[in-house]
């Protein structure tokens, strides 16, 4: 009896496992227009009602099943997103800060090329602090004589002439006082346009309130117009002419000169101008270390 | 081995299996519980082979497979022999050991899961299927081991309470019913014992 019970057990598993294999192996390879394939989809498409009902009667606890899910997996996101959040908006800072600082490194660039800043002995600095407020007219940048840096060496950034060495701080820092400083004065000669230098005349640059600069002392008979460039007018010394007498050397840009009345420069001899760089936004400086070098010395040293 | 298969048993088996699978894929795997999805068909396999023996386990196990087949309109064969084997084995379990212990049901359900994930992967691969093994793949089948094994007690204990009651009377189920119901213990009856109404061996 036992054995005809087991006989009987192993002969039914060895058919349904045949079965198995034989659907297998008919359905495996064959084309979707066979026989197999045709009942398959004969069957799922009387079933399929029956699943779409499932499907909506069973929804709200699939709904519930779904919304526990999401918040625990929003959950363990949302840490993960703080930190990547953090993480951009750092990037994004540098990003920013390197949209502002390019402009300004293009145009020291070009300034650089033009007034051939590497005869006089240029030092690149980054500004470290800046006074936030409008009263005081200094940043520091990271500099000192540990580069050769002395008071009084031209400052340019943003491709003009922003102020000079106030005073060497150490090593690695100096402050700079700019150009708006009412301590500061610089020889400057406007350039009317299509002529050369000096055709517009030569007078000091000085600050005027907010943040703005007048070109004073011009000759009454000046030709100058708004929109004329203004740069440095780099004076020679008067005992060797081979040597400029002025702190600044000649042909740095500074400004442009603003709108004005043709009576007031007749009346007072000065005239408006805007400063070209961005005085209190620059990060960047160029110091020039050897302001009284020709481009024939810097060379041989 | 149950020998006698009743109608009742038949139907409520087959109704069981139908709505199993249906409720499967129609609902439970779109559900997902850490990314993978519970698959109740072979626990209900499992439950079965351990409720009513090798044999039916098997031929529940072979129309389950079927029907999950037919459904996912996929290759017709492959889960029906994998079931076979779950469905045989959980039953052979039953036979041989008889196990009582609460959490069979717990172990059995890894193990089926286990064996019916890695058992698809191999027969899809052996069919030349591109599914490539990796790491995801071994993690997912990990994953849905421990969730069907979760669930496998109450999958288990829902199958009992519907194949139970027209099962054919088995004397083993019988003679432990006997005794945890204190038929047959006089441990169950410890109150009649104290007062002296079932008498000692000394005073035999």
């Amino acid at each position: 009896m036992h054995d005809k019970v087991v006989r009987r057990r192993r002969a039914v598993l060895a058919l349904l496992v045949v079965i198995s294999v034989v659907l297998l192996t008919a359905y495996f390879g064959k084309s979707s227009s066979s026989p197999l394939h045709s009942i398959q989809r004969g069957i799922v498409a009387v079933v399929s009602p029956i699943q779409d009902g499932a499907s909506k009667v069973l929804s709200p606890f699939r709904d519930i099943s779904d919304w526990v899910s999401t918040t625990l997996r929003a959950k363990s996101e949302n840490a993960q997103l703080r930190a990547t959040n953090e993480s951009l908006t750092q990037q994004n800072a540098i990003y920013k800060y390197e949209l502002i600082e390019f402009p300004q490194l293009r145009r020291e660039i070009k300034l650089d090329q033009a007034i051939g800043a590497a005869s006089y002995g240029q030092v690149s600095a980054s500004v470290t602090s800046r006074d936030s407020s409008l009263w005081y007219q200094q940043v520091q940048v990271n500099a000192g004589s540990g580069r050769g840096v002395q008071a009084g060496d031209p400052v340019i950034a943003d491709g003009a002439l922003v102020g000079k060495i106030s005073q060497v701080l150490s090593g690695s820092s100096s402050e700079v006082v700019l150009i708006t400083d009412h301590t500061v004065e610089v020889a400057a000669q406007a350039v009317p346009k299509g002529q050369g230098a000096g055709g517009g005349g030569t007078g000091i640059l000085e600050p005027a309130i907010g943040n703005n600069l007048v070109l004073a002392d011009l000759p009454h008979d000046a030709t100058i117009q708004p929109g004329d460039l203004v740069m440095t007018a780099g004076f020679k010394d008067p005992a060797d002419s081979a040597k400029s007498g002025s702190l600044y050397p000649a042909a740095i840009p500074i400004g442009r000169v603003g709108a004005f009345n043709q009576n007031d420069l007749i009346n007072s001899g000065q005239v408006p101008v805007t400063p070209l760089a961005s005085i209190r936004r620059f990060t960047a400086v160029q110091i020039l270390t050897r302001p009284q070098a020709t481009g024939e010395e810097a060379s041989t040293r | 081995m149950i020998e006698m298969w009743s109608g009742k048993l038949t139907a409520r088996v087959a109704l069981l299996v139908i709505v199993a699978v249906v409720v499967q894929e129609s609902v439970i795997s779109q559900v997902s519980i850490f990314g993978v999805n519970a698959d109740v068909t072979p626990l209900v396999v499992m439950s079965i082979g351990l409720l009513t023996g090798s044999l039916p386990g098997a031929i529940v196990g072979f129309f389950t497979g079927l029907l999950v087949d037919t459904l996912l309109v996929q290759t017709l064969g492959i889960t029906s022999l994998l079931y076979i084997a779950i469905g045989y084995w959980c039953g052979r379990l039953r036979e041989l050991r008889d196990p009582s212990h609460g959490l069979v049901p717990l172990v059995a359900g890894a193990v089926t899961t286990a064996f019916a994930g890695i058992g698809m992967t191999v027969l899809q691969f052996l069919l030349g299927v591109d599914s490539p093994v990796s790491w995801l793949l071994l993690q997912q089948i990990f994953i849905s081991v421990l969730v069907n094994t979760l669930i496998a007690l109450p999958v288990y204990a829902l199958v009992r309470r519907i194949v139970t009651p027209v099962l054919p009377e088995d004397p083993r189920r019988r003679r432990r019913r006997a005794y945890t119901t204190g038929g047959l213990s006089p441990l169950s009856q410890p109150s009649r014992r104290l007062a002296g109404q079932i008498p000692r061996d000394g005073d035999r």
